[in-house]
Protein backbone atom coordinates (compact mmCIF):
# COMPACT_ATOMS: atom_id res chain seq x y z
CA UNK A 1 0.00 0.00 0.00
CA UNK A 2 1.55 3.28 -1.06
CA UNK A 3 -0.94 5.68 0.53
CA UNK A 4 -1.69 5.24 4.21
CA UNK A 5 -5.19 5.36 5.66
CA UNK A 6 -6.01 8.66 7.39
CA UNK A 7 -6.38 8.62 11.18
CA UNK A 8 -9.65 9.68 12.88
CA UNK A 9 -10.46 10.49 16.49
CA UNK A 10 -13.72 9.01 17.77
CA UNK A 11 -16.07 10.74 20.24
CA UNK A 12 -19.12 9.04 21.72
CA UNK A 13 -22.11 10.40 23.60
CA UNK A 14 -23.06 7.75 26.17
CA UNK A 15 -26.63 9.03 26.41
CA UNK A 16 -28.67 12.17 25.90
CA UNK A 17 -27.72 14.95 28.27
CA UNK A 18 -24.04 14.01 28.36
CA UNK A 19 -21.22 15.42 26.26
CA UNK A 20 -19.44 13.47 23.54
CA UNK A 21 -16.29 12.01 25.04
CA UNK A 22 -13.10 10.84 23.35
CA UNK A 23 -13.24 7.04 22.96
CA UNK A 24 -10.19 6.30 20.81
CA UNK A 25 -8.98 6.47 17.24
CA UNK A 26 -9.05 4.45 14.04
CA UNK A 27 -7.93 4.49 10.41
CA UNK A 28 -10.41 4.89 7.57
CA UNK A 29 -10.42 6.15 3.99
CA UNK A 30 -13.15 8.78 4.53
CA UNK A 31 -15.66 10.06 7.06
CA UNK A 32 -18.39 7.64 5.94
CA UNK A 33 -16.21 4.59 6.55
CA UNK A 34 -14.77 6.14 9.71
CA UNK A 35 -18.28 6.43 11.17
CA UNK A 36 -19.10 2.83 10.29
CA UNK A 37 -15.85 1.55 11.75
CA UNK A 38 -16.31 3.67 14.89
CA UNK A 39 -19.73 2.14 15.41
CA UNK A 40 -18.29 -1.39 15.05
CA UNK A 41 -15.16 -0.83 17.13
CA UNK A 42 -16.40 1.41 19.93
CA UNK A 43 -20.13 0.70 20.43
CA UNK A 44 -20.57 -3.07 20.55
CA UNK A 45 -22.30 -2.99 23.93
CA UNK A 46 -24.56 0.02 24.02
CA UNK A 47 -21.76 2.48 24.82
CA UNK A 48 -23.57 5.35 23.18
CA UNK A 49 -26.28 6.82 20.98
CA UNK A 50 -24.20 9.25 18.93
CA UNK A 51 -20.74 9.19 17.37
CA UNK A 52 -18.49 11.95 16.06
CA UNK A 53 -15.40 11.30 13.97
CA UNK A 54 -12.81 14.03 13.45
CA UNK A 55 -9.69 13.84 11.27
CA UNK A 56 -6.78 13.62 13.74
CA UNK A 57 -4.86 16.03 11.52
CA UNK A 58 -7.55 18.68 12.14
CA UNK A 59 -6.85 18.76 15.88
CA UNK A 60 -4.59 21.50 17.19
CA UNK A 61 -3.11 20.51 20.54
CA UNK A 62 -1.27 22.53 23.17
CA UNK A 63 2.48 22.04 23.21
CA UNK A 64 3.44 19.54 25.92
CA UNK A 65 6.69 21.43 26.48
CA UNK A 66 4.63 24.47 27.46
CA UNK A 67 2.40 22.54 29.85
CA UNK A 68 3.98 24.27 32.85
CA UNK A 69 3.65 27.74 31.40
CA UNK A 70 0.04 27.05 30.35
CA UNK A 71 -1.39 25.25 33.30
CA UNK A 72 0.74 25.80 36.40
CA UNK A 73 -0.32 29.43 36.97
CA UNK A 74 -3.78 28.28 38.12
CA UNK A 75 -2.22 26.13 40.84
CA UNK A 76 -1.73 29.00 43.32
CA UNK A 77 -4.99 30.80 42.55
CA UNK A 78 -6.91 29.12 45.30
CA UNK A 79 -9.13 32.19 45.62
CA UNK A 80 -10.90 30.95 42.49
CA UNK A 81 -12.47 28.16 44.53
CA UNK A 82 -15.46 28.59 46.86
CA UNK A 83 -13.71 26.93 49.81
CA UNK A 84 -11.21 29.86 49.93
CA UNK A 85 -13.87 32.05 51.55
CA UNK A 86 -14.95 31.79 55.18
CA UNK A 87 -18.71 32.07 55.68
CA UNK A 88 -20.09 31.80 59.24
CA UNK A 89 -22.10 28.66 59.88
CA UNK A 90 -25.15 30.66 60.96
CA UNK A 91 -25.47 32.00 57.43
CA UNK A 92 -26.15 28.48 56.18
CA UNK A 93 -25.32 26.90 52.86
CA UNK A 94 -23.99 29.21 50.24
CA UNK B 1 0.40 -14.07 26.65
CA UNK B 2 1.63 -10.60 27.15
CA UNK B 3 4.70 -11.47 29.15
CA UNK B 4 5.83 -13.16 25.98
CA UNK B 5 5.79 -9.66 24.49
CA UNK B 6 9.00 -8.96 26.36
CA UNK B 7 11.01 -11.74 24.75
CA UNK B 8 13.87 -10.05 22.92
CA UNK B 9 12.89 -6.62 24.23
CA UNK B 10 15.83 -4.28 24.37
CA UNK B 11 15.42 -1.89 27.28
CA UNK B 12 18.79 -0.20 26.68
CA UNK B 13 18.83 3.56 27.11
CA UNK B 14 21.49 6.24 26.64
CA UNK B 15 19.83 9.02 28.58
CA UNK B 16 21.60 10.92 31.37
CA UNK B 17 21.26 9.54 34.91
CA UNK B 18 19.39 12.72 35.94
CA UNK B 19 16.80 12.24 33.20
CA UNK B 20 16.28 8.59 34.10
CA UNK B 21 16.02 9.44 37.78
CA UNK B 22 13.37 12.11 37.17
CA UNK B 23 11.43 9.67 35.01
CA UNK B 24 11.67 6.93 37.64
CA UNK B 25 10.40 9.33 40.30
CA UNK B 26 7.29 9.96 38.23
CA UNK B 27 6.78 6.21 37.84
CA UNK B 28 7.28 5.60 41.55
CA UNK B 29 4.70 8.30 42.30
CA UNK B 30 2.24 6.27 40.16
CA UNK B 31 1.97 9.11 37.63
CA UNK B 32 0.75 7.93 34.23
CA UNK B 33 3.06 8.53 31.27
CA UNK B 34 1.30 10.00 28.24
CA UNK B 35 2.51 9.79 24.62
CA UNK B 36 3.78 13.39 24.43
CA UNK B 37 5.76 13.14 27.70
CA UNK B 38 9.53 12.74 27.73
CA UNK B 39 10.37 9.07 28.25
CA UNK B 40 13.47 6.93 28.00
CA UNK B 41 13.94 5.45 24.54
CA UNK B 42 14.09 1.98 26.11
CA UNK B 43 10.72 2.52 27.77
CA UNK B 44 9.21 3.57 24.46
CA UNK B 45 10.78 0.67 22.59
CA UNK B 46 9.69 -1.89 25.17
CA UNK B 47 6.11 -0.65 24.98
CA UNK B 48 6.01 -0.53 21.18
CA UNK B 49 7.13 -4.13 21.15
CA UNK B 50 4.84 -5.34 23.91
CA UNK B 51 1.69 -3.50 22.77
CA UNK B 52 2.35 -4.47 19.14
CA UNK B 53 2.73 -8.14 20.07
CA UNK B 54 -0.37 -7.93 22.23
CA UNK B 55 -2.31 -6.47 19.29
CA UNK B 56 -1.00 -9.14 16.92
CA UNK B 57 -2.08 -11.81 19.44
CA UNK B 58 -5.64 -10.51 19.39
CA UNK B 59 -5.73 -10.48 15.59
CA UNK B 60 -4.08 -13.87 15.08
CA UNK B 61 -6.27 -15.19 17.91
CA UNK B 62 -9.29 -14.73 15.66
CA UNK B 63 -8.03 -17.51 13.37
CA UNK B 64 -8.26 -20.64 15.58
CA UNK B 65 -11.76 -19.64 16.71
CA UNK B 66 -12.93 -18.50 13.30
CA UNK B 67 -12.26 -22.11 12.28
CA UNK B 68 -15.42 -23.18 14.16
CA UNK B 69 -17.93 -20.41 13.42
CA UNK B 70 -19.64 -22.29 10.60
CA UNK B 71 -19.74 -25.50 12.67
CA UNK B 72 -21.02 -24.16 15.99
CA UNK B 73 -23.59 -26.64 17.32
CA UNK B 74 -26.44 -24.15 17.83
CA UNK B 75 -27.48 -20.65 16.88
CA UNK B 76 -26.86 -19.51 20.48
CA UNK B 77 -23.29 -20.80 20.38
CA UNK B 78 -22.72 -19.37 16.94
CA UNK B 79 -23.94 -15.88 17.88
CA UNK B 80 -21.71 -15.92 20.99
CA UNK B 81 -18.67 -17.12 19.05
CA UNK B 82 -19.18 -14.51 16.33
CA UNK B 83 -19.45 -11.79 18.98
CA UNK B 84 -16.31 -13.08 20.69
CA UNK B 85 -14.26 -13.15 17.48
CA UNK B 86 -15.49 -9.65 16.65
CA UNK B 87 -14.37 -8.53 20.12
CA UNK B 88 -10.87 -9.93 19.49
CA UNK B 89 -10.69 -7.84 16.33
CA UNK B 90 -11.78 -4.79 18.33
CA UNK B 91 -9.20 -5.49 21.03
CA UNK B 92 -6.49 -5.68 18.38
CA UNK B 93 -7.57 -2.28 17.08
CA UNK B 94 -7.57 -0.61 20.53
CA UNK B 95 -4.06 -1.93 21.04
CA UNK B 96 -2.71 -0.91 17.63
CA UNK B 97 -4.04 2.60 18.38
CA UNK B 98 -2.23 2.63 21.73
CA UNK B 99 1.04 1.57 20.05
CA UNK B 100 0.62 4.18 17.31
CA UNK B 101 0.65 6.94 19.94
CA UNK B 102 4.32 5.99 20.45
CA UNK B 103 5.21 6.86 16.86
CA UNK B 104 5.07 3.48 15.14
CA UNK B 105 2.73 3.20 12.14
CA UNK B 106 0.06 0.57 11.60
CA UNK B 107 1.76 -0.38 8.32
CA UNK B 108 5.09 -0.99 10.07
CA UNK B 109 3.43 -3.21 12.67
CA UNK B 110 1.51 -5.19 10.05
CA UNK B 111 4.68 -5.63 8.03
CA UNK B 112 6.55 -6.90 11.11
CA UNK B 113 3.84 -9.46 11.83
CA UNK B 114 3.83 -10.71 8.25
CA UNK B 115 7.61 -10.93 7.99
CA UNK B 116 7.83 -12.85 11.26
CA UNK B 117 9.88 -10.11 12.92
CA UNK B 118 7.13 -9.43 15.46
CA UNK B 119 5.78 -12.31 17.51
CA UNK B 120 2.34 -13.07 18.87
CA UNK B 121 1.34 -15.36 21.71
CA UNK B 122 2.59 -18.94 21.31
CA UNK B 123 -0.87 -20.28 22.23
CA UNK B 124 -2.33 -19.47 18.81
CA UNK B 125 0.08 -21.83 17.12
CA UNK B 126 -1.90 -24.82 18.37
CA UNK B 127 -4.76 -26.19 16.24
CA UNK B 128 -8.46 -26.19 17.23
CA UNK B 129 -9.30 -29.82 16.52
CA UNK B 130 -12.74 -30.16 18.11
CA UNK B 131 -15.67 -28.01 19.19
CA UNK B 132 -14.53 -28.53 22.79
CA UNK B 133 -11.42 -26.50 21.95
CA UNK B 134 -13.62 -23.43 21.54
CA UNK B 135 -14.80 -23.94 25.11
CA UNK B 136 -11.29 -24.58 26.40
CA UNK B 137 -9.91 -21.50 24.67
CA UNK B 138 -12.53 -19.31 26.33
CA UNK B 139 -12.03 -20.92 29.72
CA UNK B 140 -8.23 -21.34 29.83
CA UNK B 141 -6.74 -19.09 27.16
CA UNK B 142 -8.97 -16.12 27.87
CA UNK B 143 -8.72 -16.93 31.57
CA UNK B 144 -4.92 -16.70 31.37
CA UNK B 145 -5.18 -13.55 29.27
CA UNK B 146 -7.40 -11.92 31.91
CA UNK B 147 -4.89 -12.85 34.66
CA UNK B 148 -2.25 -11.02 32.63
CA UNK B 149 -4.39 -8.10 31.57
CA UNK B 150 -5.90 -7.07 34.89
CA UNK B 151 -2.56 -5.82 36.27
CA UNK B 152 -1.92 -4.16 32.87
CA UNK B 153 -4.91 -1.88 33.59
CA UNK B 154 -2.51 -0.20 36.04
CA UNK B 155 0.40 -0.06 33.58
CA UNK B 156 2.36 3.20 33.79
CA UNK B 157 1.71 4.03 30.13
CA UNK B 158 -1.71 5.73 29.95
CA UNK B 159 -2.97 4.65 26.51
CA UNK B 160 -2.07 0.99 27.17
CA UNK B 161 -3.74 1.03 30.60
CA UNK B 162 -6.90 2.60 29.15
CA UNK B 163 -7.07 0.06 26.32
CA UNK B 164 -6.69 -2.73 28.88
CA UNK B 165 -9.61 -1.47 30.94
CA UNK B 166 -11.89 -1.75 27.92
CA UNK B 167 -10.48 -5.15 26.99
CA UNK B 168 -10.87 -6.57 30.51
CA UNK B 169 -14.51 -5.46 30.70
CA UNK B 170 -15.29 -7.30 27.49
CA UNK B 171 -13.12 -10.35 28.09
CA UNK B 172 -15.09 -11.62 31.06
CA UNK B 173 -17.89 -12.76 28.73
CA UNK B 174 -15.32 -14.73 26.71
CA UNK B 175 -14.22 -16.77 29.67
CA UNK B 176 -17.74 -17.45 30.90
CA UNK B 177 -19.06 -18.54 27.52
CA UNK B 178 -16.07 -20.88 27.21
CA UNK B 179 -16.64 -22.44 30.62
CA UNK B 180 -20.32 -22.90 29.78
CA UNK B 181 -19.40 -24.81 26.61
CA UNK B 182 -17.05 -27.11 28.53
CA UNK B 183 -19.58 -27.57 31.33
CA UNK B 184 -22.26 -28.61 28.83
CA UNK B 185 -19.89 -31.18 27.33
CA UNK B 186 -18.63 -32.40 30.72
CA UNK B 187 -22.21 -33.00 31.88
CA UNK B 188 -23.26 -34.61 28.58
CA UNK B 189 -22.77 -38.09 27.14
CA UNK B 190 -19.57 -40.06 27.93
CA UNK B 191 -18.32 -39.20 24.43
CA UNK B 192 -18.91 -35.49 25.04
CA UNK B 193 -17.15 -35.65 28.39
CA UNK B 194 -14.24 -37.44 26.73
CA UNK B 195 -14.09 -34.66 24.15
CA UNK B 196 -13.86 -32.06 26.93
CA UNK B 197 -11.12 -34.05 28.71
CA UNK B 198 -9.14 -34.48 25.48
CA UNK B 199 -9.31 -30.76 24.89
CA UNK B 200 -8.14 -29.94 28.43
CA UNK B 201 -5.28 -32.42 27.96
CA UNK B 202 -4.06 -30.60 24.88
CA UNK B 203 -4.51 -27.01 26.08
CA UNK B 204 -3.45 -27.14 29.74
CA UNK B 205 0.31 -26.93 29.25
CA UNK B 206 0.27 -24.45 26.36
CA UNK B 207 -1.99 -22.23 28.55
CA UNK B 208 0.61 -22.28 31.35
CA UNK B 209 3.26 -21.31 28.80
CA UNK B 210 1.27 -18.17 27.94
CA UNK B 211 2.73 -16.52 31.05
CA UNK B 212 6.18 -16.64 29.52
CA UNK B 213 9.49 -18.11 30.74
CA UNK B 214 10.29 -18.76 34.41
CA UNK B 215 11.29 -15.60 36.28
CA UNK B 216 14.88 -16.83 36.42
CA UNK B 217 14.99 -16.99 32.61
CA UNK B 218 13.01 -13.84 31.91
CA UNK B 219 15.83 -11.42 31.21
CA UNK B 220 13.85 -8.23 30.59
CA UNK B 221 11.37 -8.68 33.38
CA UNK B 222 13.17 -6.60 36.05
CA UNK B 223 13.31 -3.42 34.01
CA UNK B 224 9.63 -3.75 33.08
CA UNK B 225 8.72 -4.20 36.73
CA UNK B 226 10.77 -1.11 37.70
CA UNK B 227 9.03 0.93 35.01
CA UNK B 228 5.69 -0.50 36.20
CA UNK B 229 4.86 -1.75 32.75
CA UNK B 230 4.21 -5.07 34.46
CA UNK B 231 3.22 -5.49 38.09
CA UNK B 232 3.67 -9.21 38.72
CA UNK B 233 6.28 -11.66 37.55
CA UNK B 234 5.50 -14.46 35.08
CA UNK B 235 5.65 -17.13 37.78
CA UNK B 236 3.41 -15.18 40.16
CA UNK B 237 0.72 -14.84 37.49
CA UNK B 238 1.08 -18.48 36.45
CA UNK B 239 0.59 -19.55 40.07
CA UNK B 240 -2.54 -17.41 40.41
CA UNK B 241 -3.92 -18.93 37.23
CA UNK B 242 -3.32 -22.51 38.38
CA UNK B 243 -4.82 -21.85 41.81
CA UNK B 244 -7.94 -20.34 40.23
CA UNK B 245 -8.36 -22.96 37.50
CA UNK B 246 -7.79 -26.31 39.21
CA UNK B 247 -10.98 -26.07 41.32
CA UNK B 248 -12.92 -25.12 38.17
CA UNK B 249 -11.71 -28.32 36.50
CA UNK B 250 -12.59 -30.35 39.60
CA UNK B 251 -16.11 -28.95 39.55
CA UNK B 252 -16.51 -30.28 36.02
CA UNK B 253 -15.12 -33.70 36.97
CA UNK B 254 -12.23 -33.19 34.55
CA UNK B 255 -8.64 -34.10 35.34
CA UNK B 256 -5.83 -31.60 34.92
CA UNK B 257 -3.14 -33.49 32.94
CA UNK B 258 -0.35 -33.02 35.48
CA UNK B 259 0.51 -36.04 37.69
CA UNK B 260 2.67 -33.81 39.92
CA UNK B 261 -0.09 -31.33 40.64
CA UNK B 262 -0.86 -31.21 44.34
CA UNK B 263 -2.06 -28.75 46.96
CA UNK B 264 0.71 -27.24 49.05
CA UNK B 265 -0.82 -26.22 52.36
CA UNK B 266 2.25 -24.24 53.39
CA UNK B 267 2.31 -21.91 50.41
CA UNK B 268 -1.46 -21.91 50.05
CA UNK B 269 -1.24 -22.85 46.38
CA UNK B 270 -0.70 -25.77 44.04
CA UNK B 271 2.68 -27.26 43.18
CA UNK B 272 2.89 -28.26 39.55
CA UNK B 273 5.03 -30.42 37.30
CA UNK B 274 7.82 -29.17 35.06
CA UNK B 275 6.79 -27.20 31.97
CA UNK B 276 8.28 -28.39 28.68
CA UNK B 277 10.33 -25.31 27.89
CA UNK B 278 11.83 -26.91 24.79
CA UNK B 279 8.34 -27.03 23.33
CA UNK B 280 7.73 -23.43 24.39
CA UNK B 281 10.85 -22.10 22.66
CA UNK B 282 10.24 -24.26 19.60
CA UNK B 283 6.79 -22.69 19.18
CA UNK B 284 8.02 -19.15 19.94
CA UNK B 285 10.74 -19.55 17.33
CA UNK B 286 8.22 -20.45 14.65
CA UNK B 287 8.14 -24.23 14.68
CA UNK B 288 4.79 -24.93 16.27
CA UNK B 289 2.11 -26.83 14.41
CA UNK B 290 0.27 -23.78 13.13
CA UNK B 291 2.89 -21.00 12.91
CA UNK B 292 3.17 -21.11 9.13
CA UNK B 293 -0.57 -21.41 8.55
CA UNK B 294 -1.32 -18.47 10.80
CA UNK B 295 1.08 -16.13 9.03
CA UNK B 296 0.01 -17.43 5.65
CA UNK B 297 -3.64 -16.69 6.52
CA UNK B 298 -2.85 -13.20 7.83
CA UNK B 299 -0.83 -12.36 4.72
CA UNK B 300 -3.56 -13.70 2.44
CA UNK B 301 -6.19 -11.62 4.25
CA UNK B 302 -4.02 -8.52 3.88
CA UNK B 303 -3.19 -9.12 0.23
CA UNK B 304 -6.73 -10.08 -0.77
CA UNK B 305 -8.05 -6.98 0.98
CA UNK B 306 -5.63 -4.66 -0.84
CA UNK B 307 -8.11 -3.79 -3.61
CA UNK B 308 -10.72 -2.82 -1.02
CA UNK B 309 -8.31 -0.40 0.69
CA UNK B 310 -7.22 1.03 -2.65
CA UNK B 311 -10.82 1.42 -3.87
CA UNK B 312 -11.88 3.09 -0.61
CA UNK B 313 -9.03 5.60 -0.85
CA UNK B 314 -9.72 6.26 -4.55
CA UNK B 315 -13.41 6.79 -3.79
CA UNK B 316 -12.59 9.17 -0.93
CA UNK B 317 -10.30 11.12 -3.25
CA UNK B 318 -12.98 11.33 -5.97
CA UNK B 319 -15.58 12.59 -3.47
CA UNK B 320 -13.14 15.16 -2.15
CA UNK B 321 -12.37 16.43 -5.67
CA UNK B 322 -16.10 16.68 -6.50
CA UNK B 323 -16.78 18.59 -3.32
CA UNK B 324 -14.02 21.08 -4.11
CA UNK B 325 -15.32 21.49 -7.70
CA UNK B 326 -18.82 22.19 -6.39
CA UNK B 327 -17.65 24.90 -4.01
Amino acid sequence: MTQSMPLWEVFIRPRNGLAHKHAGSLHAADEVMALQAARDVYTRRGEGNSVWVVPSAAITASDPDQAGENFEPTGDKIYRHPTFYEIPEEVGNM
Amino acid sequence: MYSQGLIGADGQTNETPEFLETFQKRIDAEEKVEPTDAMPEGYRRTLVRQIGQHAHSEIVGMLPEGNWITRAPSLRRKAALLAKVQDEGGHGLYLYSAAETLGVSREEMTEELHSGKAKYSSIFNYPTLSWADIGTIGWLVDGAAIMNQIPLCRCSFGPYARAMIRVCKEESFHQRQGYEIIMTLAQGTPEQKEMAQDSLNRWWWPSLMMFGPHDADSEHSDQSMTWKIKRFTNDQLRQKFIDATVPQAEYLGLKVPDPDLKWNEEKGGYDHGEIDWDEFWRVVKGHGRMNRDRIKDRRAAWERGAWVREAALAHAEKRRARKIAAE
